[in-house]
């Protein structure tokens, strides 16, 4: 259980932003010096609001994009800057899920296809194989047999993504990364796409890199959650340790911002001053700065380093916690 | 009782049932009135291409010299061109001629255009800007001009109007499927495919190709009016068909000189070609209408 299975060190991703004719080239820096691990078997969380780089970082991870800098370790494996012809092997590894269960299944494929597409592409199985394999990953995620003939189109949010989860799952793959897996999902069945993530974790020992906004779900399925702002983590460590004791005033913010189901209980809640600044002219120092209610004068200038809180394993990037 | 055993036979029932892609394109397709009576035309056309050398009351190549230029009659029900020769039954045969060269060269035009139209817009950089480039250039001729010019480098001759069509077809299927290709590689299905490490070959053809042919099957059609006036121009001007064979465009040519005295000579192929191309545009607007509603004309 202590294995190491993913490594991430000080992985950026800047884009170029084309401005005119004349303009200037900018860049946007989506992931800036994000550094974590995840440990095999357990769940590890990126949560931030929308545009702090966290489905990037997932996408990097999972090599659909190329760091401009950094280390990705999966499995002992450095994948950073390695050419598609020879991330076949890591392919087959990690596996992604995708937030919209209606774009990411091509609707011109019948279910069976759907799910059979990456034995296709990685095995030398016969036909006959790899409907049986369809056949037995279909009942794994609660569907039965004789949906494999029909189309995406057919079915419902919930039933979709669990075909998407079919598909992830048939390669037996270590990591699975989970973008945004329930949010396009009614309240009611994001607990059943959940039940079933875990469950499947707890059989098949599968490692998840779970992305999302909702700190209910993050709350649910994590052991490890990275908080993201702006490209960076400001804050990560155990589940508990974040919820009960969240050190960085953005990860106070946030958490104050969950709705509690009692009308009776009123909790402080800390409103944000100011908009998201933009990533492609980011705040000096601590990105968080602008928006900060307990900002200092040192926090505009000079980036906060990485330190570990009294807890194992939980690291913050605040001057607060520095001095 | 009843109830719950209503209740557990719905419970693996899908929500709800559509009709397969292809028999609800047959109901959309049935509604558009004009452009099915077309597509009924045309299939009586392809049919008479089959069959038409054997249902033709004379023979098209005989000549006839005691009936040259007659007008309608109930003998002949076109008329006799000038060397006699039953218009009727040379209409009859000449559609396998007409057919099959629009319909070839667009065939070839379509299937090159697509690869690299699908290639261009999905592998982007220098590749697309050399077959985008390369697609302007010849954008600049005349799609006429640049016809006349191939042939007159390759001869005259049926086969080498076929490839001169063709060739001036690749580019705007290129252009065509290039911009559906941009489209439908921003689809998830395409990064999920990615994603599991498909081959290049396969995200095209499986995932981004389906994606372009309902556009592609509508341009095809409006195409291939296109391409019978190209191959009958290039006849008319005697760089297709040689003058004896029973192409309407060749037909066209040799009746220009009786314009005056015996007008049927030219009308009745006229009005073939007319008919044919005016059928395959209508068709193309009702595909149109049915497969891409996005860029319907109102």
């Amino acid at each position: 259980m202590s294995n190491k299975l993913l490594k991430v060190t000080g992985i950026r991703k800047s884009f170029d932003i084309p401005s005119g004719v004349f303009g200037r080239k900018k860049t946007l820096k989506a992931v800036n010096d994000v550094s974590f691990e995840i440990m095999e078997g357990q769940t590890f969380s990126l949560v931030g609001e929308s545009g702090c780089g966290k489905s990037s970082t997932g996408r990097l991870v999972s090599r659909l994009l190329t760091p401009s800098d950094g280390e990705i370790w999966i499995d002992g494996e450095e994948i950073s800057q390695k050419k598609e012809s020879q991330l076949k092997k890591m392919r087959q590894k990690v596996q992604m899920i995708f937030q919209d269960p209606y774009a990411s299944l091509n609707p011109r494929m019948k279910v069976r296809d759907i799910i059979a597409e990456p034995l296709l592409i990685h095995t030398k199985l016969s036909k006959l194989e790899q409907q049986r394999l369809v056949s037995e990953i279909l009942k794994v995620v609660g569907l039965n047999e004789s949906h494999a003939d029909r189309y995406a189109h057919e079915f419902s949010g919930g039933q979709r993504q669990r075909i998407g989860i079919a598909r992830a799952l048939i390669m037996k793959p270590r990591l699975i990364i989970a973008d945004e897996p329930v949010s396009a999902l009614d309240v009611s069945i994001q607990s059943q796409i959940l039940n079933l993530l875990k469950d499947l974790q707890s059989e098949y020992n599968i490692t998840y890199l779970f992305i999302s906004h909702d700190l209910s779900v993050v709350e649910h399925i994590s052991d490890y959650i990275g908080v993201m702002y702006l490209g960076t983590i400001v804050e990560s460590g155990p589940k508990d340790a974040i919820f009960s004791d969240p050190q960085h005033p953005y990860t106070k913010a946030l958490l104050s911002s969950v709705p509690v189901p009692d009308p009776t209980f009123r909790k402080e809640r800390i409103i944000l001053k100011g908009d998201l600044p933009s990533p492609m002219n980011p705040p000096t120092g601590c990105p968080f700065h602008t928006r900060c209610p307990v900002s200092m004068e040192v926090c505009k200038t000079i980036e906060p380093k990485v330190t570990q809180v009294a807890l194992d394993n939980h690291f913050v990037s605040c001057h607060l916690m520095s001095s | 009782m009843e109830f719950t055993s209503t209740v557990r036979e719905k419970k693996h029932v899908v929500p709800k049932k559509k009709y397969s892609p292809v028999r609800e394109f047959w109901v959309n397709f049935r509604r558009q009135k004009t452009a099915f009576f077309a597509s009924m035309f045309i299939l009586l056309l392809i049919i008479i291409a089959f069959v038409g050398p054997s249902i033709a009351p004379y023979d098209p190549y005989q000549p006839d010299y005691d009936a040259t230029l007659q007008g309608p009659s109930s003998e002949h029900v076109l008329g006799t061109d000038e060397y006699g020769r039953d218009i009727f039954s040379r209409i009859l045969v000449g559609t396998r001629i007409t057919l099959s060269v629009s319909m070839s060269s667009v065939l070839i035009g379509a299937v090159v255009g697509t690869v690299l139209g699908i290639m261009s817009g999905y592998f982007g950089g220098w590749l697309d800007r050399i077959i985008m480039r390369s697609s302007d250039v010849m954008f600049a001729f005349p799609d006429l001009l640049l016809a006349i010019a191939i042939v007159a480098i390759l001869g005259p001759g049926l086969n080498n109007v076929i490839i001169a069509v063709s060739v001036f077809s690749v580019p705007s299927f290129a252009r065509l499927v290039r911009s559906s290709t941009l489209e439908a590689k921003e689809n998830t299905f395409v990064e999920a495919a990615k994603s599991m490490g498909a081959p290049h070959k396969r995200i095209m053809f499986k995932h981004i190709f389906p994606e372009t042919v309902s556009g592609l099957i509508v341009f095809v059609t409006m195409r291939i009016g296109g391409a019978i006036i190209a191959a009958s121009s290039l006849s008319f001007l005697g760089l297709g068909a040689s003058p004896e064979t029973p192409d309407w465009g060749a037909m066209l040519s040799m009746g220009r000189d009786y314009l005056g005295t015996a007008s049927h000579v030219v009308m009745m192929p006229g009005i073939a070609i007319f008919l044919t191309v005016l059928a395959f545009n209508l068709i193309g607007d009702g595909l149109r209408d049915v497969l891409d509603p996005k860029t319907k004309n109102e």
